[in-house]
């Protein structure tokens, strides 16, 4: 009991800390730019909590998960085939790594010439950064399978749907799941980036006109918001990798001997 | 050694094939060549810009920026990881803190880094140095974590001081981590540099390519994406090729060269 006090107490500590250190710091602070925490919070429940969050907070989070959800179910299906063709691999090679290096940022103005400003534009721009981390680590993750599960696959006539179902998928799915974390940070960057370049909505559209506005309290009570959405979308991933991935991570504890 | 130049002309001729395919589609016209150039004429715009000043200043700005923020950030991630990581109280009272910064998104601080420093190089290197941080950061955390807890007690009973644990011991543990931390970071850093010119304008390849699309110059908007995408490939090469010269006395490296 006292244990678990004690990891309570070190886990909360810091964070309680710091929060209290900034609200006292900044309880009468007359920075025009550095605006009490008070008045933050009073600020975030007025503007977020309202209209506004099935406005703007909302679509925003659909947009992000429908490029997510396409990047996914594209990266795995060409990581699969790209991977598990060597000749294809070698053909491919220098034209994904020269994609995956382009800044993905940088296609925002690419897409907007080609679909707008509208939804399409934004979806577009996330599958495009979400792809390559998906699809790489896809690459590797088929071409490192375990050469006796690929023997005993073929000797017991496992082929097509069942391999790649049971072999192919199940053994690189860690490496799908890495990438798929990676490529959700770049989502959240992406969907911010899309949305304050050029919209008339969205979280980062939001944010960007309250700081052209001088609206300070409401621009930080913004960024507090993008904070606790990356939080919150990095908890709920790790929650999805424990059930996808319990089975690997029971595997290398039970490899690693009881330490 | 064979099957290494049968590859490379694969890679080529992939290379190869996928510039032919963009010159192709548009000239066909499946692809107005408005929202699509052709790869010559984009390859023109791109000779355009290797002779303008213009470009090669833009160029500097955007890698002024990315070492700077990458130099900073790495100093700062090791630095503080070999102190988090050497003393379990501090660890264990920063974990969650850190487990909360690091999601947090760093585009969420675009509108704060334009109101305190506007488009200066400051505001390019608070986005580049909060994103960079947390890789090299949480790879030094996992590093120092990694210490083999027999060379630390002989390190221990020889009498080795802290420093020259920290010297003999730690480091050279922390080492490959915190080099694959450097590698991750580095192309973050590109990534981001290119951000805050591309939505706060600060000079550099990112706010050419903004003004490039405004003014409806699209071969050159493709040609400075394609510059932007080889910086990429040069940095992850260069990373790359750093991470081997670091770590050739590293086993995992000599066994990667013998074999």
């Amino acid at each position: 009991m006292t244990g678990l006090a004690r990891r309570v107490l070190l886990a909360a500590g810091l964070p309680l800390a710091l929060l209290a250190l900034w609200w006292v710091a900044s309880a009468d602070s007359q920075s025009f730019y550095l605006p009490p925490l008070s008045q933050i919070l009073e600020a975030f429940a007025s503007t977020w909590l309202g209209a506004r969050l099935v406005d703007d907070v909302l679509p925003s989070l659909l947009r992000l998960l429908a490029g997510f959800a396409v990047a996914t179910v594209a990266g795995v299906a060409l990581g699969v085939a790209v991977g598990s063709s060597p000749r294809l691999r070698a053909t491919l090679e220098p034209v994904l790594e020269f994609l995956r290096a382009i800044p993905p940022p940088v296609l925002v103005p690419i897409f907007i010439l080609i679909a707008g400003i509208g939804t399409t534009m934004k979806v577009l721009v996330i599958v495009s950064g979400c792809l390559w981390p998906i699809l790489l680590n896809t690459v590797e993750g088929v071409r490192a399978r375990d050469e006796v599960l690929e023997d005993t696959c073929r000797v017991y006539g496992i082929r097509g749907r069942a391999r790649l179902r049971h072999l192919v998928l199940r053994s690189s799915s860690p490496q799908i799941v890495t990438g798929m974390r990676q490529a959700l940070s770049i989502g959240i960057i992406l969907m911010v980036i899309s949305e304050m370049f050029a919209a008339s909505s969205g979280l980062g559209f939001t944010i960007i006109q309250f700081q052209r506005g001088f609206a300070i309290p409401e621009m930080w009570s913004g960024i507090l918001l993008l904070g606790l959405l990356g939080v919150a979308l990095s908890l709920a991933f790790r929650g999805f990798e424990d059930r996808v991935l319990g089975w690997y991570h029971g595997l290398r504890r039970a490899e690693r001997g009881p330490s | 050694m064979r099957t290494g130049r049968r590859r490379w002309w694969q890679g080529a001729a992939g290379l190869a094939g996928f510039l032919l395919l963009l010159e192709l589609i548009p000239r066909a016209g499946v692809v107005p060549d408005r929202y699509l150039p052709p790869t010559s004429r984009v390859a023109g715009a791109l000779a355009g810009e290797l002779g303008r000043p213009a470009f090669w200043a833009a160029l500097g700005d955007t890698l002024a920026g990315w070492a700077i923020g990458l130099a900073l950030a790495v100093g700062g991630g090791v630095a503080l990881g070999l102190l988090l990581g050497s003393v379990p109280a501090l660890r264990a009272a920063t974990s969650s803190t850190i487990e909360f910064l690091r999601p947090i998104p760093s585009v969420a601080l675009i509108p704060l880094a334009v109101l305190l420093f506007g488009t200066d190089l400051r505001s390019k290197l608070l986005l580049v140095v909060y994103a960079s941080f947390w890789q090299v950061l949480i790879q030094v955390l996992h590093g120092v974590q990694d210490v083999d807890p027999v060379a630390m007690d002989t390190a221990h009973s020889y009498g080795l001081g802290r420093w020259a644990r920290i010297r003999h011991v730690v480091w050279p543990t922390a080492l490959p981590y915190a080099v694959t931390g450097f590698r991750l970071a580095a192309a973050v850093a590109l990534v981001l540099a290119v951000t805050a010119e591309l939505i706060i304008g600060s000079p550099g390849l990112g706010k050419e390519i903004a003004v490039a699309q405004t003014s409806g110059a699209v071969p050159a908007m493709y040609a400075l994406v394609v510059v932007a995408g080889l910086l990429g490939v040069g940095v992850n090469l260069a990373a790359r090729a750093l991470e081997r010269r670091v770590l050739a006395w590293h086993p995992s490296t000599r066994r990667e060269a013998a074999a």
